[in-house]
């Protein structure tokens, strides 16, 4: 895909998801695809560009809700400096569990990742007097909030959808500058061949690293917003299954592309939330189609539609070649 | 005799009982073309991964320009002025051929900019530009890597060696798996390069080396069996018996 699409990327996907919530069924829907979106698109950094599978990022998900609720809980923070303090003890995390596991390589990173996740879930499930253990941290309430004089109420779905969508944005717009950059190169270049990225002149092990921390904020940026969408941060948060989600959307949607975890994150909702209404085995059906996709599509729903847009191009009687 | 660049001290790498190299004492002079040659199994590759930073040695020490690098990681290596060419092609192979070389280029400027436009580092742009030029992949830096033939791989790799501008430039079997033109295409870039900064390869096909290479050093059983120039190489008796005997 050539620049100029690259820099339209941003502005294109913000308008999409601004209209977005106007054809779901219900806005409850919107902000989860939101939310689950971010996810994967912080999860896809390390992964989709930079070669790395965590099977640990639910840690960070769950440590950025938690933070968020404990620091608005326990100490009376305004809610967008809450969601700040969430994101920098999940950058923390990420921090600490990265220098751990970037010693490793292939499966031995994703076990150490998976089993470091699993440590911070038995913390938290443990901690039950600022986690509230088994039942989760409940009772996280968003005050009314009066910016420039309007009133901004977030028990109105579609108000709660937009303001979310601010932070959605922000973050969307740094991932893509980091891609963007001379950075996101050096990410991809590790990607590919990490002894050729350090014959280079590049420092591996701490790039590997502060794309983890990077990634741990972004994943800990959606779980901070789902604590202020859910009122309550469920334990299931840190569930190792939340760090499976995130690695089936990104297949689902597109490894390696910029749009493409946000679409594995809608259809699997989606999904979701049809088959649950039709069977109590949905997830059952949910696994056939994802084994479908990856059969069929292995570039991802949104990298098969991305190459095909290229095909097109490329045959089209303007191309210059 | 002009000052040596590079500099070997008594290095010895054992993997487990087996000794690859044993006590190997070398200098490379700065702005000459070398060789190492020797039988395979004679320890040439683990030489090259100790010079290159890929490997510490178990034993010995390793001074650039009279810099001890002894130990220090690869991409320190390449900071400092040491590029490297893999006998197993080694590239992006997912990334455009532009991006390759472009990518490579860029370390000197940038590796940690979060923020700034790739695209926007025109200096960094035309250093790619010309390095394709002069390799000969011009035409192709919009392909993927990945899908060029063997021999324009290789000579991205050179192009990706050189693009962080070297004092010192090692070449692993630069044509190892290559076609006899594209041998001499390759051959040819290699002495042009050598006008201009220290190359030393390392080959097992000896008569390639025996042309073009000012000094060579042969390994036999991972120590110098004999240095010098390729007239005393190949009058030599020792090499003779262990190398080009069995030819």
């Amino acid at each position: 895909m050539n620049r100029q699409f690259h820099r339209l990327r941003v502005p294109a996907v913000l308008a999409f998801l601004t209209l977005f919530p106007l054809v779901m069924p219900y806005q409850a829907l919107a902000v989860n695809i939101l939310i689950f979106g971010l996810y994967a698109v912080g999860f896809n950094l390390l992964f989709g560009y930079t070669g790395m599978l965590s099977f640990g990022h639910a840690a960070f998900f769950g440590i950025g809700g938690y933070l968020t609720g404990i620091a608005m809980l326990d100490f009376a923070v305004p809610w967008p400096l809450a969601i700040l303090a969430g994101v920098l003890c999940a950058m923390l995390g990420g921090g600490v569990i990265g220098f751990l596991a970037i010693r490793t390589r292939g499966i031995y990173f994703s076990m150490v990742t998976l089993a470091l996740g699993q440590i911070v879930y038995y913390g938290f499930y443990k901690a039950e007097g600022w986690t509230g253990g088994e039942n989760g941290l409940r009772g996280i309430t968003v005050a009314p909030l009066h910016l420039l004089g309007i009133p901004i109420d977030f028990l109105n779905p579609l108000t709660k959808y937009y303001v979310i969508l601010i932070f959605v944005g922000i973050a969307l717009w740094f991932v893509s500058r980091v891609l963007n950059s001379p950075f996101g190169a050096v990410m991809e270049a590790i990607r590919e061949n990490e002894k050729r990225a350090a014959a280079c002149g590049y420092d591996v092990v701490r790039t590997k690293l502060l794309v983890f921390v990077l990634s741990a904020g972004l994943c800990g940026l959606a779980g901070a917003l789902r604590a202020l969408h859910l009122s309550i941060v469920p334990i299931d948060s840190l569930h190792y299954l939340q760090s499976g989600q995130a690695v089936m959307m990104c297949l689902l949607g597109g490894m390696g592309t910029f749009f493409g975890p946000f679409v594995g994150a809608a259809v699997y909702l989606l999904l979701e939330d049809t088959l649950t209404n039709l069977t109590s085995h949905w997830m059952g059906a949910v696994g056939i189609i994802f084994m479908l996709c990856v059969i069929f599509f292995p570039k991802g729903i949104w990298g098969s539609v991305l190459d095909w847009i290229e095909g097109w191009v490329v045959r089209s009687p303007w191309h210059p070649r | 005799m002009s000052a040596a660049i590079l500099e070997v001290e008594g290095i010895s790498q054992r993997f487990g009982a087996f000794q690859a190299l044993k006590g190997v004492n070398v200098a490379f002079e700065a702005g000459r073309l070398s060789a190492i040659i020797g039988p395979n199994g004679a320890g040439k590759s683990t030489f090259f991964d100790i010079v290159s930073g890929a490997r510490a040695p178990t034993e010995g020490r390793v001074r650039f320009l009279g810099r001890d690098l002894t130990g220090q990681p690869q991409h320190e290596f390449a900071r400092v002025g040491i590029a490297k060419s893999f006998q197993i092609t080694t590239i992006f192979k997912q990334l455009s051929v532009h991006e390759n070389v472009r990518v490579a280029a860029q370390m000197r400027q940038a590796r940690y900019q979060l923020l700034r436009e790739r695209t926007a580092m025109h200096t960094v742009i035309e250093a790619a530009d010309r390095l394709l030029e002069r390799v000969g992949l011009s035409a192709l830096g919009r392909r993927a890597a990945g899908d060029l033939a063997h021999g324009q791989q290789r000579c991205l790799e050179v192009a990706m060696a050189l693009a962080s501008d070297p004092q010192l430039l090692l070449m692993d079997e630069p044509t190892a798996g290559m076609s006899p033109e594209e041998t001499g295409v390759m051959m040819g870039l290699i002495s042009s390069l050598a006008k201009e900064r220290t190359v030393i390869l390392v080959e097992h096909k000896m008569k390639l080396v025996m042309g073009i290479c000012e000094r060579l050093v042969v390994l036999h059983h991972g120590e110098v069996l004999a240095e010098g120039s390729p007239h005393e190489i190949r009058n030599n008796a020792e090499v003779r018996r262990v190398y080009l005997g069995r030819r």
